[in-house]
């Protein structure tokens, strides 16, 4: 049994449709990449896993069970967690806040403050600042770090690389292995092909609200994933 | 000396008016919601206090302990049940219904009190008061109301920046949309806010009814002080609350020192100015993205 599992899953802004009939499953401890275009569909993806996306058809289905109706405080609780795009930090919170504030669901595990802080030491220097104040690295490690606080079984990254320099997504990259290793299953949203590939042990790509490709990124080809990201 | 007391007793009047201003101010902060009906629901309290009196002889300083969770739980009730569902519906839908339930609550009140002017007895300590000069008395009454803004807010500090609780107000009043993703309802989140408001409503609105009379009509004319208030000591601020309340209460008794008449007049005079000066109000929180 998949850890997710979408069925022919649209989804909708008002009357604008931008996911048609998207299916893709993740195994528990996988982590899968979605890539394309942008306007591909890739966040609102995310969206619709997450319960942030105000209309969703389709089925998707969470460990087993229905996720679809839930709201997305009662799936923080099921396990999923969603790192947005644009890390949106509570400003006035320190980022000590904003950490503990990601284990507002109680949900048990292996992660605390201490264990992000290993993870990430840039934002251990800064605990007491508020979020307002810290850069953009600082910012999206904070975000990773909020976000494994409620010891997620699902993890969603939407778009970790974007606006930051490429030391520092590397650096965030790097933290990978640690988090996969505690069992943590990971299904991100990236636009930089090359580094998806190499994050994940599978790929889906989106063209148009679409499934254009899907498979391992050793058994792909580059004119297959460049065939399906631009739809030529 | 006279006008070192108007300054005096106008600093102990804004510890009411900050009391008024306090849950007024936490609501707008945590879910941008104006209650037009806060003056209202005070009154509420205060009568809801007359009738337990009424009905039991009880001590009304030992009734407040019953009206205090009683408003707990209306605000909490209110904004589940109705309130939650209005904040969908844009700026406007919150300002109607509490517009249409301020104008119930009086007329409730109206039907169930009567048009008679009401007051709750607060025993010795009403008339007694402290001697510092000839002129310069401290009535015991202004000072207890004082007293009392100032451990309220000091409280309410605490409470949101040390609490889990606390925390997931201040991060919903950031940003509701990735509260929800930190596992924070935020239904609940605003119940307990217009809860919290409310529980400090029915302090206000009890100290109110112990310091002068009140009738059924006499809320939008508080809900007028608390929004003067929380706009000079400016949104979001907690102890800002507590300044514009004192700047408030100066203007208004200074106001009164100058011409009997002038007393409300200079307060709005004097919110007129903050407001024209200093839009955001004098404490108003910085940091922001």
């Amino acid at each position: 049994m998949s850890l997710l599992s979408l069925e022919a899953v649209s989804g909708f802004y008002g009357d604008f449709q931008a996911l048609f009939d998207v299916s893709l499953t993740v195994e528990e401890g996988e982590t899968v990449a979605i890539i394309g275009a942008n306007g591909a569909g890739k966040s609102t993806l995310l969206a619709a896993v997450a319960g942030t996306l105000a209309r969703v058809e389709g089925s998707v289905r969470f460990d087993g069970g229905p996720a679809g109706g839930l709201p997305p405080h009662a799936r923080v609780r099921l396990g999923i967690s969603l790192v947005p795009e644009g890390r949106r930090i509570f400003p006035s919170l320190s980022v000590e806040e904003n950490l503990l504030l990601g284990a507002y669901s109680g949900r048990p595990g292996p992660w605390t403050v201490s264990r992000v802080y290993e993870l990430f030491p840039l934002i251990e220097r800064v605990a007491r600042t508020p979020g307002a104040r810290i850069s953009g690295g600082e910012q999206q490690a904070l975000a990773i770090g909020r976000a494994l606080m409620a010891n997620p079984r699902l993890l969603l990254l939407d778009e970790v690389s974007l606006g930051l320099a490429p030391i520092v997504v590397g650096q965030l990259y790097a933290a990978m292995p640690e988090i996969t290793g505690l069992g943590t299953t990971v299904l991100l949203v990236e636009q930089d092909v090359s580094q998806a590939l190499r994050a994940a042990g599978r790929v889906y790509c989106l063209l148009e609200g679409r499934v254009s490709l899907e498979g391992r990124p050793g058994e792909l080809t580059s004119e297959q994933i460049t065939a399906a990201y631009f739809g030529v | 000396m006279e006008w070192v007391n108007a300054v005096v007793q106008g600093i102990l009047l804004g510890g009411l008016y900050a009391l008024f201003a306090t849950g007024l101010s936490l609501v707008f902060g945590v879910m941008r919601l104006v209650n037009l009906a806060h003056g209202d629901l005070s009154i509420l309290a205060a009568f809801l206090l007359v009738a337990i009196v009424d009905a039991t002889g009880l001590d009304p300083w030992i009734g407040l302990a019953l009206v205090v969770p009683a408003l707990f739980v209306i605000g909490y009730v209110l904004q589940y049940g109705l309130l939650n569902r209005t904040l969908a519906g844009g700026e406007l839908a919150p300002l109607l219904v509490t517009f249409g339930l301020s104008i119930i609550l009086q007329n409730v009140l109206l039907e169930v009190f009567t048009a008679d002017s009401r007051g709750l007895d607060a025993g010795s300590i009403e008339t007694s008061s402290i001697r510092i000069s000839d002129q310069i008395s401290i009535g015991w009454f202004p000072l207890v109301t004082f007293i009392v803004s100032i451990v309220l807010l000091s409280v309410l500090q605490l409470a949101l920046s040390r609490t889990r609780t606390g925390r997931a107000l201040r991060a919903t009043a950031d940003d509701p949309r990735t509260a929800q993703l930190q596992g924070i309802d935020n239904r609940r989140i605003y119940a307990l806010a217009m809860g919290i408001a409310l529980a400090t409503v029915a302090l206000a609105g009890v100290f109110l009814g112990m310091r002068t009379t009140f009738g059924p009509a006499i809320g939008p004319a508080r809900l007028i002080f608390a929004f003067e208030a929380v706009i000079i000591g400016g949104l979001g601020s907690l102890w800002g609350t507590l300044v514009g309340g004192i700047v408030l209460g100066v203007a208004q008794t200074v106001g009164a020192q100058i011409s009997p008449g002038w007393g409300v007049l200079t307060g709005h005079l004097v919110f007129l100015a903050v407001l024209a000066t200093r839009p955001t109000g004098l404490f108003s929180r910085q940091v922001r993205q």
